[in-house]
């Protein structure tokens, strides 16, 4: 008895670059998204470190530019997205009780592709030509005209490879959550992290079309003299913030749901009480997802749209407040009367709670669009952000990290030096994003590289500087930690925490298989309920068969930056070649003896 | 291609035919969103040629009805691999994928001609948005064509039996959406001026 | 439940086939007929708007099967395309069609 696999080795390099298994196509993943973290909190230092004091000269108004488009551009792209994926990766089959994703090597192309176009984005230093128009990249300013060099195209190209392989991880997920849960778990048994995932991989199969369609016309503008934001040709500027927005609205809520799907699943497992009003949960999710398409135009208050685009708008962006306060509700109701036990994950979703709700409360004032013409632009809106992405999403990841990680490695993370790290990150990210509430009010525009003693910023500025190394330290923690835990931490076995789901029935970490039986699932719950499901045996009763590695999606993949690489460089035999590679690796792949 | 091995799946629906209904969706959002450009631009060109002098209705026609056709002998190539009819698959496949290629020989003959009267790329919000609309489309129709022929080769290489029917099917949906598309590009830009 | 079973209900027969394509060749027929019609010119948009309209739920039902698969694709189609429509029109209001707004 045991496995009977066809794997290509389950050591070495050529095994991980090969691999199909969603387990390390997550570790791939998460390790890849903390460093491109890191990076972009570099990013955020520097920054920092110039507006520490009025008219600093630490860096020069254009790498001030490049520092602020890559922070934002890598922390969205690169870092949050990816470490959320590195969670539906390793734990969505386990949750469902399946062995592996619907489409396998479609899972490892998504990997592959997002580490290419991450390093394709960031090569763009090498050429002293990091994108420089903002992560949102406004025209006319990304034009060719406003930006001759490759800059933005680095940034065009960077997108559209990237969001290839959000769209390849959107269809894979959405089938496997639909399509392979284990018998008994039905939509209304998942747990609230799989529904959140279904919910945000739906939100990413259909806005990221509407920003390839925006970004397809800004790279023919800027490549093949289109006119599409050509103010001289008749075009609207405003087109292309639409397509944007459009997107980048859903594209926040992709951002949130998930860390929100994390700590609902963190917070009744450390209260020892199932989530309360769990359908309500994920009906608002559901809703907030769809809801979320309504409400792009808030982020153009000040472009001029009129009074009746303005208070549509303004009173739509009201409205999602509620679905998004009836989950806090739910979440403080789990807690309440439940036995808490404070541990660095339930903190880190503690803090998600307290930190997501002060950002709740800025982004409800944006949505009066007389008081936004206020905010907009300012260090308000920046506050804003960080609460709501680093305050919620980031701490709401970290809560994750530490409540899987036992799962992921065998290992426990030590929870001394996890407290540690999160009250120094919590001192840290309040030092530096409260004071840009006050900033921003005080009259300090976004994106500026300096600011004059006379606007009375500079303290806060200052306090804020200081406040971002106190999140650098508090990270160095956090590595510590994961350094020495991954070989040498506390042995974690199933189930450290008593948790409900079922990733917690099977060995950390789990065999390649996942089960040895599909589990037949007979509750929500199916570690707590009275009714307990059949024991899942320690061995497999037959062989089980896993499909083996593939290299073709490194291949296809490769075609892929290959022809964003070509074009960068305006150079077409590159293109046309990797697009070759690229048509060749989808045929070998289409007819590769390939069995799920 | 794997064999279409009959796996368990929740819903009882075969994991590639639901990803392929979600890409479809996902396509729906990507031509309305290029769709949704041409409309806001219409009538805002500043120079050049217009849709009335340039559009040539009654080639255009020819063109749609082509793809039309084109869908049928889609269903009727499905039809026939479900039974196993060989010779009629191959034929039916063949169709599909030669009105394909007519309809791109439209699109290019169509494409030269305005260029050769004046509208390009670059000439006015006319000329970009109608060339990268109906363009992306005929990449679509190009990509359909590959695959049909594809699924040609394989059956002539023997491996396209009726338990590979799923696979065709798959093409027919790709292909009947791409004529879908055209239908609402063909009376959005062409016959609403 | 195998795999299969959902897709292999009630098939339309060719001859179900062949009357689709005859009943789209004349609804496209009509559309042009329409369009060179000047007597049409008032109502051009929204007959043809329907008459397309048709022809697209024509192939989406039955060349694309959805009228016989399971409501599951039905919801995956029909969701998508609603949020398309949905943001088309909304653009062209933000744009300054049907005379309002900018």
């Amino acid at each position: 008895m045991g496995t009977n696999t066809h794997a290509a080795g389950r050591s070495g390099l050529w095994s991980w670059i090969t691999t199909t298994d969603h387990k390390r196509i997550g570790i791939l993943y998460g390790v890849t998204a903390f460093v491109f973290f890191l990076i972009g909190g570099l990013e955020a230092l520097f920054i920092r470190l110039q507006l520490a004091k009025p008219e600093n000269a630490l860096v020069s108004a254009e790498t001030f530019n490049q520092l602020f488009t890559m922070h934002g551009t890598t922390m969205v792209f690169l870092a949050i997205m990816p470490m959320s994926a590195a969670f539906f990766n390793y734990i969505i089959p386990l949750q469902i009780g399946a062995r592996d994703v619907a489409f396998p090597r479609l899972n490892a192309f998504s990997y592959w592709v997002f580490l290419l176009g991450g390093l394709f984005l960031n090569a763009s230093f090498l050429f002293g030509a990091a994108p420089d128009g903002g992560w949102f990249g406004y025209l006319n300013l990304t034009s060719r005209q406003y930006s001759p060099g490759i800059n933005i195209d680095f940034w065009v190209l960077g997108l559209q490879v990237l969001g290839i392989a959000s769209l390849a991880a959107g269809f894979n997920f959405i089938v496997t959550i639909v399509n392979m849960r284990a018998p008994g778990m039905r939509m209304m048994r998942l747990p609230v992290f799989t529904w959140m995932t279904l919910v945000t991989q739906i939100i990413v199969v259909t806005a990221f079309p509407v920003i390839t369609v925006g970004l397809v016309f800004l790279m023919f503008d800027r490549f093949f003299g289109t006119t599409f934001y050509s103010v001289a040709a008749g075009g609207d500027l405003l087109l292309w913030q639409h397509l944007f927005w459009l997107f980048g609205h859903p594209e926040v809520y992709i951002l949130i749901l998930p860390a929100m799907g994390i700590v609902s699943e963190v917070l009744p497992t450390f209260s020892r009480k199932p989530l309360f009003g769990y359908a309500v949960v994920v009906y608002s999710g559901a809703l907030i997802g769809f809801m979320g398409w309504g409400v792009w135009a808030h982020h153009m208050f000040a472009s001029g749209l009129g009074p009746i685009a303005d208070s549509v708008f303004g009173a739509t962006t009201m409205m999602i407040a509620i679905p998004t306060g009836v989950k806090i509700f739910n979440w403080l109701a789990t807690m309440w009367g439940g036995q808490i036990r404070f541990t660095a994950a339930m903190l880190f979703a503690m803090g998600f709670i307290a930190m997501f709700v002060i950002g709740g409360l800025s982004g409800v004032m944006h949505s009066s669009p007389p008081a936004d013409l206020q905010q907009t632009d300012t260090y308000f809106v920046v506050a804003h952000i960080h609460y709501v992405l680093f305050g919620g999403a980031i701490q709401g990841l970290f809560a994750g990290i530490y409540y899987w990680f036992p799962k992921m490695t065998g290992r426990l993370l030590n929870e001394k030096l996890g407290k540690v790290h999160f009250w120094v990150m919590l001192v840290g990210m309040n030092l530096a994003f409260f004071p840009m509430h006050f900033i921003g009010l005080l009259g300090m525009p976004r994106r500026i590289y300096t600011y004059r003693a006379e606007l009375g910023v500079a303290d806060m500025n200052l306090v804020s500087t200081i406040g971002a190394h106190i999140i650098a330290v508090s990270l160095l923690f956090f590595i510590y930690n994961v350094w020495r835990s991954w070989r040498k931490g506390e042995v974690a076995g199933n189930d450290p925490w008593g948790g409900a789901t079922l990733e917690w029935t099977i060995p950390s970490p789990p065999p390649e298989y996942n089960f040895t039986v599909i589990p037949e699932v007979l509750s929500r719950l199916p570690r707590w309920s009275v009714t307990q499901m059949k024991a899942i045996p320690d061995v497999p009763p037959e062989p089980i068969h896993m499909p083996g590695g593939s290299y073709w999606p490194v291949v296809a993949a490769v075609g892929i930056i290959g022809m964003a690489s070509g074009a960068v460089a305006h150079t077409l035999w590159i293109v046309l070649a990797s697009g070759a590679l690229l048509v060749f690796s989808i045929f070998r792949w289409a007819f590769e003896p390939f069995e799920v | 291609m794997t064999h279409a091995a009959a796996h368990y799946t929740s819903t009882g629906l075969d994991n590639k035919k639901l990803a392929f209904w979600a890409f479809i969706g996902s396509e729906c959002l990507l031509f309305g969103s290029l769709i949704s450009t041409y409309l806001v631009y219409k009538g805002r060109s500043v120079v050049g040629p217009t849709t009335q002098e340039i559009l040539n209705i009654p080639v255009t026609s020819v063109s749609t009805f082509d793809l039309l056709m084109s869908s049928l002998a889609m269903v009727l190539a499905l039809a026939a691999v479900a039974k196993g009819d060989k010779l009629w698959a191959r034929f039916w496949l063949g169709a599909t994928a030669f009105l394909g290629l007519v309809f791109l020989g439209f699109q290019f003959y169509e494409f030269t001609s305005f260029v050769h009267e004046g509208l390009t790329l670059k000439t006015n919000l006319f000329g970009s948005t109608f060339f990268v609309l109906t363009g992306t489309h005929g990449a679509h129709v190009a990509v359909g064509v590959l695959w049909l022929l594809t699924l040609l080769v394989r059956s002539f290489q023997r491996k396209l039996g009726p338990e590979k029917a799923l696979n065709v099917e798959i093409a027919g949906l790709y292909w009947h959406f791409v004529d879908v598309v055209w239908i609402v590009i063909f009376t959005v830009v062409y016959l609403i001026q | 439940m195998s795999a299969e079973h959902a897709s292999e209900r009630a098939h339309p027969g060719t001859g179900t086939y062949l009357a689709i394509a005859a009943v789209l060749f004349i609804i496209t027929l009509v559309e042009v007929g329409v369009f060179y019609v000047p007597a049409f010119k008032p109502v051009l948009a929204p007959v043809l708007l329907v008459l397309s309209g048709l022809k697209f739920a024509l192939v989406v039902m039955f060349y694309m099967h959805l009228k016989f698969d399971s409501p599951l694709f039905r919801l995956i189609f029909t969701l998508p395309l609603l949020l398309a429509l949905g943001v088309g029109i909304a653009l062209m209001f933000l744009f300054g069609a049907f005379g309002l707004g900018s």
